[in-house]
């Protein structure tokens, strides 16, 4: 790879700066050396763990050892609240997480329905006001309504993560209309989270001018995630320097070669 | 199998809904059960990973009112029977969390008198500080009893109807309480309006037309998804063990026609988790590591004090509701009688090994109780 693709513009959530714009998260691969190698080949920065998963009492346990696998000098964690069902559980596990020793960055998931997994967009407004007043760096998970997006916003949250289509669902940008909006609209960065299944669909996202994408089942469940995750990386840094060079506009009908008013001209 | 008179959802309170039909397509109609299995292993990779999640059940007491007749636990079995005291629950819980186990599952015979709630909720309190989640099956309780449980630390129910074939259902059940079956059918209802947060349904195949049984057992749990739409729901799908008794199975199913059922769940009910117990041969395990199945039980044993021996000096034998001592002869070395006898006697470091080589990563901890306070 030459260093020249390493030249997208870094960006930041609240002062914190990053080069790379794929967060992944750390469930559902099949070891942890195969999670490892893929954060690698990510080039990620940040790495999300559910604390469900991780041990919170402080005293190491050897059968929820998640982040004693992550270099923390080199990823920064991002916690997740995934379980959580209303505000309440959701701020209990973010101050549970930083009394574990955890950074005070939290992705908020609060999704009441554990099929879809789909983000309650009332307590994640309601957890996020709290939080933000704790000092916390909010990254709240949400369906792809631009409302709620600058709701947030105004509310304090480090950026929004507008979901392309349910979690593990790898259907790709399902709510572009959107997330269209959100991106026109927002102040924070935007990270679209959730149902990107294939390096096409992220770099989509990131040409439609997405800040960076949050990719998990896609790569942990791959035949080979390592692989998959280096694909990842390069669709992401693909869609970005499109975006960066600036795509031509898009229309649905071909323009008609000889201009329908080029008679005004004559 | 719809609109034929003998419908299986006759009589129950369930509709056949799309996620219904789709099973009984998957499970009747004509997909070769290796397309079937090949769906299935990449809807469970999808929805749940290459993971694994690993429990242990934990007996309590294998002391029953409910005369059975395929049951171990019968209360006509003259079998060796004891209820652990908390302290002795705690000491098997010590041991299961030492193996390993961050999940336990504590599983009672129904005895108001020697198994009552409060009883129930300490053996919880018991294990709240030993495992980060901990769920319970015991007989159906009413809402504010589950609510005692919740609130004890459980949030897991797991509440097998057994047979939704109402006639099947009489027969087998001969007297006690376990005889009410709508109180047995609407029990995962009420533990989900009293809190808790993973309910288990299941159906015990072999006491009547497992066909049938399936499709009853899908629209449970698809009604279940409705209406406690935020529980995360398990099914499971026994198959009769030999046990005290000796009760043979009515309408044996085929390794094929298991294997199928699971594949035929998964896609029907692609979030839904399935579990697998010791009671299936290891061969049947394995295969199904990748098909479907999301929660399996290790190193099980099936009698109260299993683990580590305690209750043993407390056994005896109960006739006609009264308990009966040992005979002298018969104590030396005794254990309670398990309730069924377990196939797979792999260990859970074995199971782990057995999954890694599949490339399935087992995961102990899926819970904190944190979330709920």
């Amino acid at each position: 790879m030459g260093t020249k693709l390493q030249t997208t513009e870094s960006w930041k959530i609240g002062d914190r700066e990053f080069q790379s714009r794929l967060l992944v998260g750390t469930g559902k691969f099949p070891s942890v050396s195969a999670m490892r190698s893929a954060l690698e080949a990510s080039g990620t920065e940040i790495v999300t763990v559910a604390l469900r998963r991780v041990d919170l009492t402080g005293h190491k346990d050897p059968q929820a050892d998640m982040l004693e696998e992550i270099d923390q000098d080199r990823y920064l964690v991002l916690a997740n609240t995934s379980g959580a069902m209303n505000a309440e559980e959701a701020v209990r596990l973010a101050r549970l997480a930083v009394a574990a020793g955890l950074p005070k960055w939290i992705k908020l998931e609060i999704h009441p329905d554990p099929r879809y997994l789909l983000p309650d967009p009332i307590e994640t407004l309601k957890a996020t006001e709290i939080l933000v007043k704790e000092g916390f760096t909010i990254l709240p998970y949400i369906n792809a309504d631009p409302v709620l997006a600058k709701r947030l916003e105004e509310a304090g949250a480090a950026t929004v993560m507008p979901l392309g289509a349910p979690i593990g669902s790898n259907r790709g940008i399902e709510t572009r209309a959107q997330i269209e909006i959100i991106i026109e609209q927002s102040r924070i960065p935007v990270i679209v989270d959730a149902g990107l299944g294939a390096p096409s669909h992220a770099a989509e996202a990131l040409e439609m001018g997405a800040d960076a994408v949050l990719i998990n089942t896609a790569i942990a469940v791959a035949e080979d995630p390592q692989a998959m995750a280096a694909a990842f990386r390069l669709g992401v840094e693909a869609g970005r320097r499109g975006f960066e060079a600036g795509l031509g506009p898009t229309r649905k009908e071909a323009l008609a070669t000889s201009p329908l008013t080029g008679f005004l001209d004559e | 199998m719809s609109g034929t008179p003998g419908d299986p959802l006759e009589g129950l309170p369930f509709a056949r809904s799309a996620a219904v039909e789709k099973f009984e397509d998957w499970m009747f109609g004509s997909t070769r059960l290796e397309e079937l299995a090949e769906r299935a292993r990449l809807e469970t990779r999808k929805n749940f990973g290459r993971t694994m999640r690993l429990f242990a059940p934990l007996y309590l007491s294998n002391e029953c009112v409910n005369t059975c007749k395929y049951c171990g636990f019968s209360k006509d079995n003259p079998i060796r029977r004891v209820t652990l005291t908390p302290d002795e629950v705690e000491m098997e819980g010590k041991h299961l969390a030492g193996v390993g186990f961050r999940n336990v599952l504590l599983v009672s015979g129904e005895h108001p008198k020697e198994v009552p709630v409060p009883y129930l909720a300490e053996t919880v309190r018991r294990c709240v500080g030993l495992f980060p989640s901990v769920a319970i099956e015991v007989a159906p309780l009413e809402t504010n009893e589950y609510r005692e449980i919740v609130a004890a630390g459980a949030e897991g129910l797991v509440l097998y109807q057994e047979s939704y074939d109402r006639a099947a259902y009489a027969e087998m059940h001969i007297s006690g309480p376990k005889r009410n079956f709508d109180e047995r059918l609407e029990g995962p209802e009420r533990g989900y309006q009293a809190g808790f947060r993973r309910i288990g349904l299941g159906v015990l195949v072999g006491l009547a037309d497992w066909r049938r049984e399936l499709v009853a057992l899908a629209a449970h749990v698809s009604h279940l998804m409705k209406v406690g739409w935020r529980s995360q729901i398990t099914l499971a799908l026994p198959r009769l063990r030999p046990a005290a008794g000796g009760f043979q199975p009515r309408v044996a199913m085929s390794d094929r026609d298991f294997v199928r059922s699971i594949c035929a769940f998964r896609l029907a009910f692609p979030q839904v988790g399935i579990v697998l117990s010791t009671r299936e041969p290891m061969r049947l395990r394995d295969g199904l590591m990748e098909l479907g199945v999301t929660m399996m039980s290790a190193g099980s044993e099936t009698d109260p004090g299993g683990y580590t021996g305690v209750g043993k000096g407390r056994l005896h034998r109960t006739v006609r509701g009264r308990e009966v001592a040992l005979e002298a002869g018969e104590r030396e070395g005794a254990q309670a009688t398990e309730q069924f006898e377990i196939s797979d006697e792999r260990s859970a470091v074995d199971l782990s090994l057995a999954l890694r080589k599949r490339g399935l990563d087992p995961v102990w901890k899926d819970w904190d109780r944190a979330l709920v306070g």
